[in-house]
């Protein structure tokens, strides 16, 4: 069969964005001819701006260079502009008479900048700011020329002129409105930007229209005239010096080759949710769009357009573009400056505001029923990220209102020096402390790699790989880098992995309504796109099911990371280690003396405590693991799950058995919670703690469950972490008895156990769905707490250690033996 | 050249499993595919001397448990961007049995 013919206009960053995506989805599905005007291969037009400002170079910037489209057979037309489509004949030609033929064609022709209809505009030194040929020609003026004015105080025109400042010359922004970037900043916000440009030698001249460009001796333009204000004598306007005058005053889709072709255009190409045009044939994505009536000027739209574009191409058919909320990042190094959504407020919305001029921070936040609609930030935008996150989710905030503002505390405590401003920071501070990443690599990877996302940085860097807890800083470095093409991480409806399309919840939620009960099931009925996952979806789907259908779904030992499947913990010499549960913390001189001979027996390397208050046994080889585990299994010992996403330990203080302080007797407590838990298999691990008086011994305040005992009876606390980032418990409830201690953490466990995504701890799932929802299932409703409580229950019945199941099944412990081979035994 | 050396029956190797065989050459891990490929490399990930032996099987990848490197068992070249190759082994299936053939 002839493979279909798809012609791409334009070799921009949406054009070739949704080449890349379609690549991915149907790489042989069509033959690809790309026409691009300019001679250069896609590059990143964003980064121009750092290009200008000395701080990169051309090379930096490419994103495909012309191997790329060698690689994968795609004809390349560079410096040709197609002028006409004849839609009768399904052929596209170029100013050159070049044709080509078309099944589908994909209009990406972007925008073109908004030249001032005034006398003069088309003399030489007049330019606008929009590629490679600009810029170039603003570098060279800068050697030669001093006088500079950038007409439009937006986005672009700044950058223009921060650039041109850099580079010697002498800046002046004229702007017709008011305040500096009104479109993405407030009177406030601005005004400081405008100060802190002032003090890098910029001048501004605002609420300022211009009237003419006036041509010098040496026939370039030498000055700018503007309109006198009402009330002064016409014709008597200021004059301004200018060798070099940078049109930035607005893009306007290029829609010139659409309206030839008498496709429908109003304000951009009119697309439907398919990146449609009104020709069935035609596609089109990027700056030339009018998406329901908005054309958008920012890249991370385009490229949301051009996976749903992608999709269609691809014949696929399910993907809906339906729009999308805006954030600025203005790319002038050192000064940080975040907005998004509806950052002016109206009627209906409540403002609530940070403003230290001194200081020079503002924080703006625009809230509207309860939800966050808007932000403005200035000088610190630590938290832009999340704010985004919570205007595109449109998350009820009524919880978080009072301390909405102080932000998420996303950027962890631990690791990067209590660093949490990404732009303050030397590119030799680390920022990963997991994997030892500075700053400076992490700019250079997403500058020379092209990287646009948070997963792609940490694949490419490493950087907030491993405990996540630096990925604020990432993403406020990413942001600040890629400026406009940055959209934070969907974590709402994110897929699980690369495997699928579908979000953790759908997975759960699936896996329960269609009764899926194996992972090649529920593969197979959620059209998994590889054969047979990897190792991030299949740990996860594995505990989705055997969590959802206890006693029916059959654990899969393949699906778990090492240490669940070897049931301990794997270290980085290869050797493991062997943690026995000591139930409540508390232990007998028979056991640990059979610790002491195990030690000594197997020449255990360390001996530890643990945090958890227990004895770790670290350095033992794979082989030796039954034989430890037989040897502790004869003194009763089993094991302590210190390897499992699963219930870890119940710390407890000594209580009232002894202490004089004691008011419940929390270690006996403690050990009645631990065994009721034994083989509880979770979403991540869980660790308790109970504490026989408030002064909480045990440490109750930061455990998945904390326990405090009063004199009444037992306080109960949810949501504690002592990790990454340290999350203080909240309280949940007062309980009586230790009946009720069991019967409500139980309850909560199931719930999590249930509702909880894989590798969420107990804080992220409750900051997800409120501590009320959890409140209403576990305290409020007495039927549903027993209920939870049961199927905890159930799932928990007849579980075995796992050690003596390893000792006593010659099966199993094939997993520990190493095959010697005779290799003088060689069959040749 | 040497020749062909029983390792085990195939039975003994678990579907998206590995066993460890311990050679003059060091350890070197076997490794089955879900479609009962069979694979051998060199035991040690080319980052930090993992254990891929212990790595979760997907496709014909294995992920070493200790970072995360995705390592191929064709060729074992990690998957990019990561860089780096584990050695090779040729292996073979024959009669039901696991056949290792160690360079002389």
């Amino acid at each position: 069969m002839r493979k279909q013919k798809l012609v791409v206009v334009g070799n921009g960053m949406a054009g070739i964005r949704a080449v890349e995506e379609l690549l991915k989805l149907a790489p042989d599905l069509y033959d690809i001819t790309v026409f691009g005007a300019e001679p250069h291969g896609n590059y990143n037009r964003i980064l121009l701006s750092p290009v200008l400002a000395g701080e990169m170079t051309i090379q930096d910037i490419i994103l495909n260079p012309l191997q790329w489209y060698a690689d994968n057979d795609i004809g390349l037309y560079t410096g040709k502009t197609v002028t006409k489509i004849d839609r009768t004949a399904r052929k596209v030609i170029a100013d050159d008479g070049t044709e080509e033929e078309y099944d589908r064609l994909l209009l990406a022709t972007g925008s073109t900048p908004f030249i001032l209809p005034i006398p003069g505009n088309d003399l030489p030194g007049v330019i606008s700011y929009r590629d490679i040929k600009d810029t170039n020609e603003m570098i060279a003026t800068a050697a030669t020329h001093k006088h500079a004015v950038v007409i439009g105080g937006g986005l672009l025109g700044l950058e223009a002129a921060n650039g041109l400042r850099l580079r010697g010359m002498d800046v002046t922004v004229v702007h017709l409105m008011p305040w500096l970037m009104e479109r993405q900043l407030d009177k406030t916000a601005a005004d400081m930007l405008k100060t802190s440009l002032e003090a890098r030698g910029l001048k501004f001249l605002l609420e300022k229209q211009t009237e003419a460009l006036i041509q010098g001796e040496s026939g370039r333009v030498a000055a700018l005239r503007f309109k006198p204000a009402p009330g002064e004598d016409p014709g008597n306007g200021l004059e301004i010096p200018a060798d070099l005058v940078v049109m930035a005053a607005g893009i306007r889709p290029n829609t010139a080759l659409a309206e030839s072709a008498k496709i429908y255009c109003n304000r951009g190409i009119v697309v439907n949710d398919t990146m449609q045009t009104y020709d069935p044939r035609i596609y089109a994505v990027g700056e030339c769009v009018a998406h329901r009536g908005i054309a958008y000027g920012l890249v991370a739209p385009l490229f949301e357009q051009a996976k749903v574009c992608a999709n269609h191409l691809a014949n696929f058919g399910i993907a809906r573009y339906t729009g999308s909320v805006l954030s600025t990042k203005l790319k002038v190094t050192g000064i940080d400056l975040f907005s998004a959504g509806n950052f002016m407020g109206g009627e209906g919305t409540d403002e609530i505001v940070l403003n230290d001029p001194s200081g020079g921070v503002y924080k703006k936040l625009v809230v509207k029923n309860d939800t966050l609609v808007g932000a403005v930030l200035y000088g610190d935008t630590a938290d832009g990220a999340w704010y985004f996150q919570l205007v595109k989710d449109g998350q009820n905030i009524h919880e978080i209102r009072d301390h909405l503002m102080f932000g998420q505390n996303h950027v962890g405590d631990v690791g990067h020096a209590g660093k949490t401003l990404a732009a303050t920071m030397a590119d030799d501070a680390q920022v990963c402390g997991c994997n030892g990443v500075c700053k400076g690599d992490i700019v250079k990877a997403i500058k020379s790699q092209g990287l646009f996302t948070l997963d792609d940085v940490r694949k490419h860097t490493k950087a907030s790989s491993s405990c996540g807890s630096c990925t604020g800083l990432v993403e406020q470095i990413l942001a600040s880098t890629v400026g406009g093409a940055y959209t934070p991480a969907d974590t709402r409806d994110k897929p699980m992995c690369g495997c699928t399309d579908h979000a953790h919840g759908v997975v759960r939620q699936t896996i329960r309504e269609r009764h899926l009960i194996t992972i090649p099931d529920a593969m197979s009925y959620m059209e998994w796109k590889t054969p047979n996952g990897c190792p991030s979806c299949r740990p996860a789907l594995n505990y989705y099911l055997i969590s959802t259908w206890p006693g029916e779904a059959k654990d899969d030992p393949q699906s778990r990371f090492i240490n669940e499947r070897a049931h301990a913990n794997i270290q980085k010499d290869g050797t493991y280690s062997v943690i026995p549960r000591m139930w409540g913390g508390l232990t007998t001189p028979a056991e640990l003396r059979t610790i002491a001979d195990v030690a000594e027996k197997y020449e255990v390397p360390t001996v530890k405590m643990t945090g958890g208050a227990r004895i770790d046994l670290l350095g033992i080889k794979k082989e030796d693991l039954p034989k430890v585990w037989a040897d502790l299994g004869a003194a009763g010992m089993v094991s302590g799950h210190a390897y499992g996403k699963s219930i870890r330990t119940v710390k407890t203080c000594v209580g009232a058995e002894h202490c004089r302080f004691g008011t419940q007797r929390s270690m006996a407590m403690g050990v009645k919670l631990e065994r009721m838990l034994f083989g509880m298999w979770s979403p991540h691990k869980v660790k308790l703690a109970v504490s026989g008086c408030p002064r909480n011994c045990a440490e109750a305040g930061i455990k998945d469950i904390g326990v405090i005992g009063v004199d009444a009876g037992y306080e109960l606390y949810v949501a504690g972490n002592g990790g990454i980032k340290t999350e203080v418990a909240q309280f949940l409830c007062k309980v009586k008895s230790d009946e009720e201690v069991m019967e409500y953490s139980g309850a909560f466990l199931q719930l999590y156990r249930e509702e909880g995504f894989y590798l969420e701890r107990t804080c992220h799932y409750v900051a997800r769905v409120g501590l009320d929802h959890v409140k209403a299932a576990v305290v409020d409703d007495p039927l549903r707490r027993k209920d939870l409580l049961e199927r905890l229950l159930f799932a928990l019945q007849d579980y075995a250690d796992p050690w003596q199941a390893a000792v006593a099944q010659p099966a199993l412990r094939r997993e520990y033996q190493v095959i010697e081979i005779k290799e003088a035994e060689v069959v040749s | 050249m040497s020749g062909w050396i029983k390792v085990c029956a195939l039975a003994e190797i678990a579907p998206q499993g590995s066993r460890v065989v311990a050679s003059s050459q060091g350890h070197i891990a076997i490794f089955r595919t879900a479609g009962d490929g069979i694979f051998g490399l060199h035991d040690k990930c080319p980052h930090k001397g993992g254990p891929l032996s212990q790595g979760i099987v997907h496709g014909d990848t294995v992920t070493c448990p200790l970072h995360g490197f995705k390592i191929g068992l064709k060729d074992g070249e990690a998957v990019a961007p990561d860089k780096g190759c584990a050695r090779r082994f040729e292996v073979k299936l024959d009669g039901g049995a696991v056949w290792l053939q160690l360079d002389a």
